[in-house]
């Protein structure tokens, strides 16, 4: 009887101890980094609904969500907006610096079919480096002043270098560094988190209402979303680089963006370009 | 025919005409703390890298209105922007794990 009574008590302490360990331990799998698993996950969401969309067109952005649109895009890339930058970007990358050098001497195979591998992880660094940034680093390294990171100069050199990338597929590394694995979290953390007064999310217009309208726009779906910049848009009356697309998007949600290329930007420009790995890339783009 | 105007009467005019520039300190001092609550809190907001641009312009807007001598409309424009600025740091706060809920699995 005193036995089957210690039998219990043990077996009781057992399952509380086994409990309070459950308890304590972070929620387990789901917290796990695993951009392989997210990757899979958000082309699955975005394939699902909308299955009617190729994949490899959801990097046409609104184009893809709308018949009467894509036809009059069809039509614009006859003639597209963004061919003078293009020409401007071809004619800057090739022109030396003071010093004789040029943009080919900063990045692999001179700079040409490569904007597919970028945003990158540099291990020494610590830190995610974007295109945008790389080029304002190399401009530096060999004594030329920076760009402006939102227009201009910066978006026709970039659209240049889309422009040799075209229909390469997104590929972008994640190291097993665990400091590549947190910008890469740090980055999805910001694309989810709800921010200025309007209380929105990337996500929110590029997860929740892609296709819909917001006034008069069409939004864009956030597959494939950075596989067309740097864009013309109507609404610019110009080109934008990506850094362009995250302020403005703050500004629009009454939130004070941050500075150009800070942490949270190149992050979240690292998390949504692995997670569209595998799509072409199709910039320079042009959008209303 | 001069009036008289009753000495009690005139005793009151001089106590609020004292008074005056008084309870204009008052108000200057009310929005001087308001101004600096609603600041300090919009710090606050970016150290949580989300100050929000509504915080930023009603503070504009209580500069402006303590510039022109209107010191309630600042003070109530001032007590705005510290109400935005406080919105801006629960939603910083909250989002910390609630942006879970949108992500997608």
């Amino acid at each position: 009887m005193r036995l089957r009574s210690a039998i219990y008590l043990a077996s009781a302490a057992a399952a509380f101890a086994a409990l309070s360990l459950a308890g304590a331990l972070p929620s387990g799998a789901a917290d796990k980094v695993d951009p392989v698993a997210d990757a899979k996950a958000f082309k699955k969401f975005f394939t699902d609904k909308f299955p009617k969309v190729k994949l490899e067109d959801f990097v046409n952005g609104p184009y893809s969500m709308n018949e009467d649109l894509y036809r009059q895009w069809q039509e614009k890339e006859q003639f597209p907006p963004y061919e003078f930058s293009l020409e401007m970007g071809k004619e800057m990358f090739s022109k030396p610096f003071k010093n004789g050098k040029t943009y080919a001497d900063c990045f692999p195979n001179g700079g040409i079919g490569i904007r597919q591998n970028y945003p990158i992880f540099d291990d020494k660094e610590g830190k995610v480096i974007t295109l945008e940034l790389a080029l304002n680093r190399c401009r530096e390294a060999n004594g030329e002043q920076p760009y402006s990171y939102v227009k201009d100069e910066m978006a026709a050199l970039t659209a240049y270098m889309a422009f040799t990338s075209r229909g390469k597929p997104m590929d972008i590394k994640i190291p097993d560094d665990p400091r590549a694995l947190a910008a890469y979290e740090n980055g999805k953390e910001y694309f989810y988190t709800r921010r200025g007064q309007l209380n929105f999310s990337c996500a929110t217009c590029h997860v929740q209402s892609p296709g819909e309208r917001i006034r008069a726009e069409i939004l864009a779906p956030a597959l494939g979303i950075v596989n067309a910049m740097p864009i013309y848009r109507s609404e610019w009356s110009g080109m934008g680089t990506t850094s362009r697309r995250f302020v403005t998007c703050n500004s629009q949600i009454r939130g004070v963006p941050l500075s150009p290329q800070d942490d949270e930007y190149r992050n979240v420009e690292y998390y949504l370009s692995y997670v569209s790995n595998g799509l072409p890339i199709s910039g320079p783009g042009a959008r209303p | 025919m001069r009036t008289a105007i009753p000495k009690s009467a005139l005793v009151l005019a001089l106590l609020a005409a004292a008074a005056l520039p008084a309870f204009a300190a008052g108000a200057e001092d009310d929005y001087k703390a308001a101004y600096a609550a609603a600041e300090a809190a919009n710090k606050e907001a970016a150290k949580l890298r989300n100050q929000w641009t509504t915080t930023a312009s009603t503070l504009a807007a209580a500069k402006k209105a303590a510039e022109a001598g209107e010191f309630d409309k600042a003070t109530a424009s001032a007590k705005e922007a510290e109400a935005l600025a406080k919105a801006s740091i629960f939603q910083a706060t909250s989002e910390k794990t609630r942006w879970r809920d949108m992500e997608i699995r």
